[in-house]
């Protein structure tokens, strides 16, 4: 039996989450097939097969999967599945829409947001948005999986998988793809970015929040993050929130600006490698999980930021 | 059209929850609950549709003990024409959840149903994907706009780097993100109205679905506490920290 992982791509490249989840594969110490699912993917399946510790590598070619829906994938999967101890990938956005349709359709549970896997069946997963840990064991024949990538290192090329295809199905009637928009913002995404800057209700306003803010932001080339008091506030778009109902990140560097520390937003950057705080009230619990705590107006302190970083040593 | 939305009943989102002592779980005795947050966006944007004229009738459903009861009253106070309460002790999973709203949707046959694209206790993100799957119809997952065709829903979702626009055939499952709405706040005379619509309860029995669980719990713990941090007198020693110390300029 073998752990067959589905490949995140770009259509021209492996993304580097997929060389991330062989890692996690590694863990069944089985043979590890990669499934790429796409249009034009040669490319991409010639760079699968050079990953270290990979021994097939799929592709599934055809038109309609240039923009693959959850059914038609979905239904690819379970074709195979029978050959399959482990179905696996990266957690995003892809794979959260179709390995929960898979799993259903072969009636086995999922195991979702794995940071350990801790044996064959068991796994480590944070819960109450990375507030508490729980330990999982499943009773399934089929495991499917997706793993946090930043849990794993990538893997590196040293291999030279064989490259077989599947058949691949008419598509579902069921849905169309009907386009996509592309982000076409100069700043980085909020859920990927190295670094976020973030900010709170002391802001005061919208004209303000951006005026603070998106000085710092360009400097630091961070993206823009919100606390839900700012969002609900209407200082901020909802989709800059972060916190356990808004995106969850994890990026080099965290700086949060007037922010003050409610579990809600602490839940979902708590994770973050370096955490600066700047705010006026010494007793902000934001403190408690800063590695960096500036007490000080916030007026004055981030535009003095912004000049002390254009003025220091280049990076 | 009918819509049908579930709503899970969870730990308020400003809790900050604890583990028992045994380690064998975390502790919701005396927790304040709430309906679900994305679940809320779910049932909001139900609402906006029979409001705007597209729906016909809105159907909360929730699924558990008698406590859900209370996500219910919230939901008919919002605005739910009808609630219903799966009444099961059993430890529900997504799959175990997709089955059971599965038999709910084969009596209620709702157009469309509606869901929380995850609950933000056990953050797994699947009954709405499962529940799609389990009835053979389409899914818009994660979704932060909706509009109503003739036999069809268009919904633009989440993807990495922006959005996509998808098309699904109706009856179809479609998972709320949190930027589809602001859920309007609920009145208290609403509450109280509330208060005398029925809340129609099935037993899970009744509905003839194995629910059980699939994934074990050997323990929870606390994550590694991050180390504790210092407080720096100025910017200018905020920036040194962060250029030599922690290497993040």
């Amino acid at each position: 039996m073998s752990v067959l992982i589905l490949a995140e791509h770009d259509g021209h490249k492996l993304k580097k989450v997929t060389r991330q989840a062989v890692t996690a594969a590694r863990s069944w110490q089985a043979s590890i097939h990669i499934l790429i699912v796409g249009h034009h993917i040669a490319a991409v399946a010639q760079e699968a097969a050079g990953i270290a510790g990979v021994t097939e590598v799929i592709q599934a070619d055809a038109a309609h999967l240039a923009h693959p829906l959850a059914e038609d994938v979905a239904g690819l999967l379970v074709e195979h599945a029978g050959h399959y101890q482990v179905i696996l990938a990266p957690h995003t956005r892809f794979s959260k829409n179709v390995l929960p349709r898979t799993a259903a359709l072969l009636d086995v549970a999922m195991i979702a947001d794995v940071i350990a896997v801790t044996g064959p069946k068991s796994y480590l997963r944070p819960i109450y948005a990375g507030n508490i840990t729980a330990t999982v064991e499943s009773s399934d024949t089929i495991q499917i999986v997706t793993v946090r990538a930043s849990s794993y290192a990538a893997v590196t090329d040293d291999g030279t998988a064989n490259i077989a295809s599947w058949a691949v199905s008419a598509t579902t009637p069921l849905a169309r793809w009907l386009g996509e928009k592309r982000n076409v913002s100069d700043r980085p995404e909020l859920a990927t970015a190295r670094a976020v800057v973030s900010g709170g209700r002391s802001l005061g306003s919208a004209e303000q929040f951006e005026a603070v803010l998106a000085p710092l932001a360009e400097e630091l080339k961070a993206a823009l993050g919100a606390t839900r008091a700012a969002v609900d506030a209407g200082y901020a778009p909802n989709d800059l929130q972060v916190g356990q109902t808004g995106t969850v990140v994890a990026p080099e560097l965290y700086i949060a600006v007037g922010v003050s520390g409610a579990i809600q937003h602490t839940a979902g950057m708590k994770d973050s490698k370096v955490i600066v705080a700047i705010n006026q009230d010494p007793d902000a619990p934001i403190f408690q999980v800063a590695d960096y705590g500036l007490v000080a107006n916030l007026f004055e302190a981030v535009p003095a930021l912004v000049a002390a970083l254009r003025t220091s040593a280049p990076r | 059209m009918k819509i049908l939305v579930a709503v899970k009943r969870v730990v308020d989102f400003n809790v900050k929850v604890r583990i028992k002592p045994d380690g064998s779980d975390v502790d919701i005795a005396g927790v304040k609950m709430g309906i679900n947050p994305f679940d809320e966006n779910a049932l909001e944007e139900a609402l906006r549709l029979k409001e705007r004229g597209k729906a016909s009738e809105v159907v909360a459903v929730s699924l558990g003990g008698t406590a859900n009861q209370d996500v219910l009253r919230h939901a008919l106070a919002m605005g739910a024409d009808r609630a219903i309460l799966v009444e099961t002790e059993v430890n529900l999973q997504p799959l175990g959840v997709a089955k059971l709203l599965k038999a709910v949707v084969e009596r209620e046959q709702p157009d469309l149903i509606l869901l929380g694209k995850q609950a933000i206790d056990s953050d797994a993100g699947q009954a709405g994907q499962m529940l799609a799957a389990l009835l053979g119809v389409g899914q818009g997952v994660a979704i932060s706009a909706i509009e109503i065709w003739d036999e069809e829903i268009v919904v633009t979702r989440e993807i990495d780097g922006g959005t996509e626009t998808l098309a699904l055939r109706l009856p179809a499952v479609v998972t709320a993100d949190l930027r589809l709405n602001e859920p309007r706040y609920v009145k208290l005379p609403n509450l109280m109205m509330a208060k005398k619509k029925p809340i129609q309860t099935i037993s899970a029995a009744e509905l003839g679905v194995d629910a059980s669980p699939r994934l074990t719990q050997l323990k929870v713990a606390d994550p590694p506490p991050r180390k504790p941090g210092i407080k720096v007198g100025s910017v200018q020693e905020l920036v040194e920290k962060l250029r030599v110390e922690a290497k993040v300029l």
